[in-house]
């Protein structure tokens, strides 16, 4: 009897020594599956971040050539006008042909002559232009200027066109190389930050194009979105979390923003179209349009964030202002929303930056035209900059891969440092009662 | 620019107008503050809001209204001559005369008579201005005087002005429905009338997706072309892809973070989770397009499969990985809420905790679990950068995910940017897509709430 009991509990004991081997081991599978998880997820993030700064560094750098500059009156001013007009009309191309030729004076025959031309950017001609208009006394003068390389000269002195390559592979090609060597040789040819990126608007040559423009855009575009959205919201908060009753109402109201904040953002953008674009007759492609648009998104966020905020300021704080004769607008206005502010401000940044980002409804109101200038109101035409990127990443050219990368790294940047000011805002101001 | 000047004017005014209606109420009751009803500054706030409100709806009227009132006049001022000349409809002419106006390099070869328009629009432009200030000013002035004769010490100042302010909370709050009222009345309304030219029931189980106008009347197969199956699959196959990639990781990381995890290993996690979701979808569709796609088919070549550099699964798999971070936070907040008693129950009876979370927490969780897979699905049909950078444009009807497909989303995209012209199928097209898209978010994000208020109740 007490044998077989014994044998018995000692099978049983055994079988749960064999299975608590196996539970552990699932238990520690099980969290290795968390693990993973989490580290395939930051490994994505460290991957794409990292592919695309790798890319985009390189675009805040330029490669530039020296030249030897000849201001020549007669290309410039022949008949002596000294007229502003008579200057910006110049053919500065040819001036830029003239100083290649003078640099490489052994280069004779005409295709080589043509295949000079492919090592100066096809907007150097502007940046003379532009010199000339801010001195004219250069005219006649001969100056050592660094001027810009072309985007295929650029893109081979960063490496991202291998000189490995056969010579008929890539745009560079062998006679190039040694006129680039040469340069490289004499000191004539560096590598700086490229200004003209931050300083310019878009452009069809790659080496020329800058992001200002859609940064102005995305500025003007945010300015209209937190004018809408921010006192906007937060009335609507106030009413729905201060001074309201419950009624069917304001449930009705509350499931519209719950379903406000989960409508894909490309039916605001077929909003905009349908109803400020062919219905109120707004300007397409301006930043006005895209502004309430973006509004009309941001909302539900700042909406929730200030409600919440709203509900942590304790009841205490309420009934004591009321005790003292307030109404009940000058306790929500004197005493519940200063303390709440800094939960409205957090949220309203990260609304913002979310806008920042957001390009999807900006294409459906056109703001995907392509746009030179740098927009100067409301109203002109305007790109912004997650666009912008959209837009370079569709060119062909080689190098826009480079200014796209780059430009995502601003975009990026800014989010970043909006998000760390959210951060700081809830860290410093945040109080618990 | 002079609306920008005129808009300072009268926030000045306005400024203004709370001085004059405090110092107004102060100097009835000779400085004595307490013979009023209210505060002074409620007095100011009193005039303030006489003269900014009647200043800023004429404003708004005229802004709104106004450009609409001088197409009309200019357009019925045309001859009936000029009108039968000018190629398209009246609206693209008047489109070429405010270029003519405004002085645009397009408008070289300009007959007489648009020109004569232009100068037309012109003047009429400039009468419009000079009214609108007048008006403007003159409704602002007028609020102001009257309120100001009003004042007397025991009118009740506080009362009338939170008043106003309630009624703009109160509007305010109601943008939240209007907006979606708008939603539905552009969708349907822009939908019906492309229903009325290609039939329902060919649009929603139609298996041909290429979209053409007609450009006779006579021509053959221009309304053939709208059947949006092959969108619907592509899609749905996308979706399924990212749901593939994000269940999983964002369920699994959500379970370690919210039961294994060191606070000090969740104050790290948790804010780089949030930058993963804070990055924009246009980042991710440049990542996808450039390198992952790529990436795919090279991987494809070496092992002899044929793999498009548009396939769905570059697409898919970046937006699961966009995701993540959504369905994470929602399956975090989820599973701390299940209550405590019910995994200390489990671990007295000797479960480990592997054990507990998957025969426990995760049962007791599953239905704020699925919906906030649901959630995650809503995100994935809607999101549109990533597939427009990374997915094809041609409608292909295949589940095979090395083929590329294109999106509901993809082509609501490439109808309507660019030049389009109204009233034609292929635009209106894309507004019945954009109606089937919210109608399948709006059920999705319906259930998903539901589902998760209800499960709250449970333990609350």
């Amino acid at each position: 009897m007490t044998d077989s009991s014994k044998s018995k509990s000692m099978s049983h004991s055994d079988r749960i020594a064999a299975s608590l081997k196996r539970r552990h081991a699932a238990e520690t599978r099980f969290r290795l599956y968390g693990i993973s998880a989490i580290a395939i997820a930051l490994i994505f993030l460290v991957i794409m971040l990292g592919s695309i700064f790798i890319r985009g560094w390189g675009g805040f750098f330029e490669t530039q050539i020296e030249l030897t500059v000849d201001f020549s009156r007669q290309i410039i001013d022949p008949e002596g006008t000294n007229d502003p007009a008579v200057f910006a009309r110049a053919d500065f191309r040819k001036i830029v042909r003239n100083a290649l030729k003078a640099r490489f004076p052994d280069v004779t025959k005409r295709k080589d002559v043509k295949a000079l031309k492919a090592l100066i950017s096809k907007a150097a001609g502007y940046e003379l232009s532009h010199l000339i208009r801010d001195d004219p006394a250069l005219i006649g003068t001969t100056q050592n200027i660094w001027l810009p390389s072309s985007d295929e000269v650029d893109n081979f002195m960063k490496g991202s066109v291998s000189r490995d390559l056969p010579e008929s592979a890539r745009r560079i090609k062998d006679i190039h190389v040694g006129w680039i060597e040469e340069l490289e040789a004499e000191g004539a040819l560096k590598s700086t930050l490229n200004l003209r990126f931050f300083t310019h608007g878009d452009s069809r040559e790659p080496e020329n194009a800058g992001i200002w423009g859609a940064i102005v855009g995305s500025t003007l575009t945010l300015f209209i979105t937190l004018i809408l959205s921010f006192p906007l919201g937060v009335m609507a908060a106030i009413y729905l979390e201060e001074l309201s009753p419950k009624t069917r109402w304001t449930d009705f109201i509350e499931v519209n923003i719950n379903n406000m904040a989960a409508v894909p953002s490309i039916i605001y953008g077929l909003l905009g179209l349908a109803v400020f674009l062919n219905f109120m007759h707004l300007p397409r492609s301006a930043p006005l349009v895209g502004g309430m648009v973006l509004a009309l998104m941001t909302l539900p966020t700042i909406i929730i964030a200030t409600r919440a905020s709203l509900k942590a300021v304790p009841p205490s704080i309420r009934e004591a202002a009321r005790g003292l004769g307030a109404s009940p607008i000058q306790v929500v206005l004197h005493h519940v929303l200063p303390l709440a502010m800094p939960g409205i401000l957090t949220g309203t940044i990260i609304g913002m930056a979310r806008a920042l980002g957001e390009s999807a409804p900006l294409l459906m109101i056109g703001m995907v035209a392509f746009i030179v200038d740098i927009p100067q109101s409301f109203t002109d035409p305007a790109t912004a900059l997650p666009v912008q990127v959209y837009l370079w990443a569709d060119s062909p050219e080689r190098a826009f891969v480079e200014k796209t990368a780059a430009a995502t790294i601003v975009l990026v940047a800014f989010l970043v440092v909006m998000n760390a000011m959210a951060v700081y805002l809830r860290k410093r101001f945040e109080r618990r009662w | 620019m002079t609306s920008f000047v005129l808009a300072v004017t009268l926030l000045l005014l306005t400024g203004f107008g709370y001085f004059l209606g405090r110092g107004r109420a102060l100097a009835r009751v000779n400085g004595r503050a307490r013979d009023l009803h209210s505060l002074p500054g409620y007095y100011g706030y009193y005039l303030a809001l006489w003269c900014a409100i009647p200043g800023i709806s004429v404003f708004a009227f005229w802004l709104m209204f106004g450009p609409g009132v001088i197409e009309h006049i200019v357009l019925s001022s045309l001859s009936e001559s000029t009108l039968a000349k000018a190629p398209g409809s009246p609206e693209f002419l008047y489109t070429t005369i405010e270029r003519i106006a405004d002085g645009q390099p397009f408008a070289t070869t300009a007959e007489p008579d648009l020109e004569a328009a232009a100068e037309h629009l012109k003047s009429l432009r400039q009468t419009s201005l000079a009214g609108m200030i007048s008006a403007v000013l003159a409704a602002a002035l007028c609020g102001l005087t009257w309120s100001w004769t009003r004042i007397r010490p025991q009118m009740r100042a506080r009362n009338r002005v939170e008043h106003i302010f309630c009624l703009f909370l109160m509007g305010s709050s109601t943008i939240a429905v209007l907006t979606t009222v708008g939603i539905i009345f552009s969708l349907l309304f822009e939908s019906l009338s492309f229903f009325r030219q290609i039939p329902i029931l060919d649009f929603l189980f139609g298996l041909n997706w290429s979209p053409q106008t007609a450009i006779r009347e006579d021509q053959v197969g221009s309304t053939d072309g709208f059947g949006a199956v092959p969108l619907f699959t592509g899609t749905l196959l996308i979706t399924f892809i990212a749901m593939l990639v994000a269940t999983p990781i964002g369920l699994m990381s959500a379970i370690y973070m919210a039961d294994y995890a060191s606070p000090n290993l969740r104050s790290v996690v948790k804010p780089v989770l949030e930058i993963l979701a804070g990055i924009p979808t246009v980042v991710y569709g440049f990542f996808a397009a450039l390198t992952v796609g790529p990436f795919l088919r090279d991987i494809g070549t070496s092992i002899g499969l044929d793999v498009a550099s548009e396939s769905a699964l570059a697409a898919g798999g970046v937006m699961g990985i966009m995701i993540i971070p959504f369905i994470s936070s929602l399956s975090d907040d989820i599973i701390v809420a299940v209550p405590r008693s019910l995994r200390e129950g489990s671990y007295a009876l000797g479960a480990t905790k592997a054990e507990t979370i998957r025969k426990v927490v995760l049962p007791a969780a599953l239905p704020g679990v699925i919906s906030a897979c649901l959630l995650g699905v809503s995100r994935a049909i809607g999101e549109t950068m990533i597939v427009v950078m990374a997915a094809g444009l041609a409608a292909n009807l295949t589940a095979n995910p090395l083929e590329s497909v294109t999106t509901v989303t993809v082509q609501i995209v490439t109808l309507l940017v660019g030049d389009q012209e109204f009233d034609s199928p292929k635009t209106l097209s894309a507004f019945a897509l954009g109606l089937v898209l919210f109608t399948a978010t709006l059920v999705l994000n319906f259930i998903a709430l539901r589902v998760v208020q209800k499960y709250r109740e449970q333990y609350d």
